[in-house]
């Protein structure tokens, strides 16, 4: 019997998608578990965990991130019909979308331009280049629209994706020593402060808090997606970025 | 079969999605007007369906998941982010802090200024 040759191993696994979906789903599954163990704080956000497993694997396997993306693109895809899919939880909150359809139009309408303009003003006072701001615009929305955004407005979506994550978790830590600094107590409207600025990652924080605080900023999150999308561009404008 | 009934459902309403944007030329990405469509269509239909129920609680309770592959993208912009970590870190912490503050005092406002409005209604 002949010694299996390792390196021809590699050279198959590196050259099918196998070995990106299975490391993708793989380092996923360690990092969900390793945020169960610590009670879910969002510093352990699996996918500050999970990137970061990935890129170290990358880094010392020698692996280009278009040979793993060969497989990730398989979980990637699934942004768009997640995205497609945030209009189910939506509809469940339809009695409270028609209940309060006013304030919540306006605190989406000023929250969204605020958190996109603060965003890329300070940036840029900072002196961030042309394409940061413009990843940095989309930061509050849920990731698979962020991504969207970016792309079209010309940012980096990849960049946009770790931005998003991280304003997630900002949020998600800091959202409810700032509400009691406030002294706001009504959940709906600390929901719906969560879901516009922190979307998904500030959504799972808020269900921990309060089942009230976290419907209203799922509902939050939904709207905010739709009128970031069709705000952005004409703020982004305004400012001559575009 | 239900998932796939529903996975179906929401692929159809993405294609349908990702067409409208680019013939009528919205600069809004396609599986969000997909999103909205699927929305209207649920308002319109009074319900939604075990299928699609069943699809997108599957999609959305792991939606974290979904972004791991672009995320590890960033190994490509190492450059970029170790130049402008700070700034980068600095507008997004400041940025955060003051969008959930005026989202949450906008929404205190109006609510406000509505319950006094219906006080008014009640008095007159």
């Amino acid at each position: 019997m002949t010694e299996p040759d390792l390196a021809a191993i590699w050279v198959y696994l590196s050259a099918t998608p196998l070995l990106g979906l299975t490391a993708t789903l793989l380092a996923y599954t360690l990092a969900y578990r390793l945020y169960l163990a610590g009670g879910s704080h969002p510093l352990l956000h699996p996918v500050v965990t999970a990137v970061g497993g990935l890129i170290v694997f990358l880094l010392i396997s020698d692996t280009p991130y278009q040979v793993y993306f060969e497989g990730g693109q398989f979980v990637h895809f699934l942004l768009g019909p997640a995205t497609v899919a945030l209009a189910i939880p939506l509809y469940q909150q339809y009695a409270n979308l028609r209940r309060l359809w006013l304030p919540l139009l306006v605190a989406l309408l000023v929250g969204v331009s605020v958190g996109a303009l603060s965003a890329v003003l300070i940036a840029r006072v900072l002196g961030s280049s042309l394409q940061t701001q413009l990843s940095l615009a989309p930061k509050s929305v849920t990731a698979p629209v962020a991504m969207g955004i970016s792309e079209q407005i010309g940012g980096l979506p990849s960049l946009t994706a770790v931005l998003v994550v991280v304003t997630g978790i900002i949020g998600a830590i800091l959202g409810g020593r700032l509400f009691s600094l406030m002294r706001i107590r009504d959940d709906a409207i600390k929901g719906v402060a969560m879901g516009v600025a922190a979307h998904g990652i500030g959504t799972a924080r808020a269900f921990q808090l309060s089942a009230k605080m976290g419907a209203f900023s799922g509902l939050a999150m939904a709207l905010s997606a739709f009128v970031t999308a069709l705000l952005l561009p004409g703020l982004l404008g305004m400012l001559g970025l575009l | 079969m239900t998932f796939l009934n529903g996975l179906t459902l929401l692929l159809i309403y993405q294609l349908v999605g990702e067409v409208s944007v680019r013939l009528l030329q919205i600069p809004v990405p396609g599986p969000v007007l997909g999103m909205l469509m699927l929305f209207l269509t649920l308002v319109l239909r009074g319900r939604s369906s075990d299928s699609l129920d069943t699809a997108s609680s599957g999609l959305l309770s792991h939606l974290s998941l979904l972004f791991v592959p672009a995320g590890v993208g960033m190994m490509v912009h190492f450059e970029r982010i170790a130049g402008e970590w700070l700034s980068i870190g600095i507008a997004l912490l400041l940025s955060t802090l003051i969008t959930m503050a005026v989202t949450a005092g906008s929404m205190m406002v109006v609510q406000r200024v509505l319950a006094k409005g219906a006080d008014a209604d009640d008095r007159a």
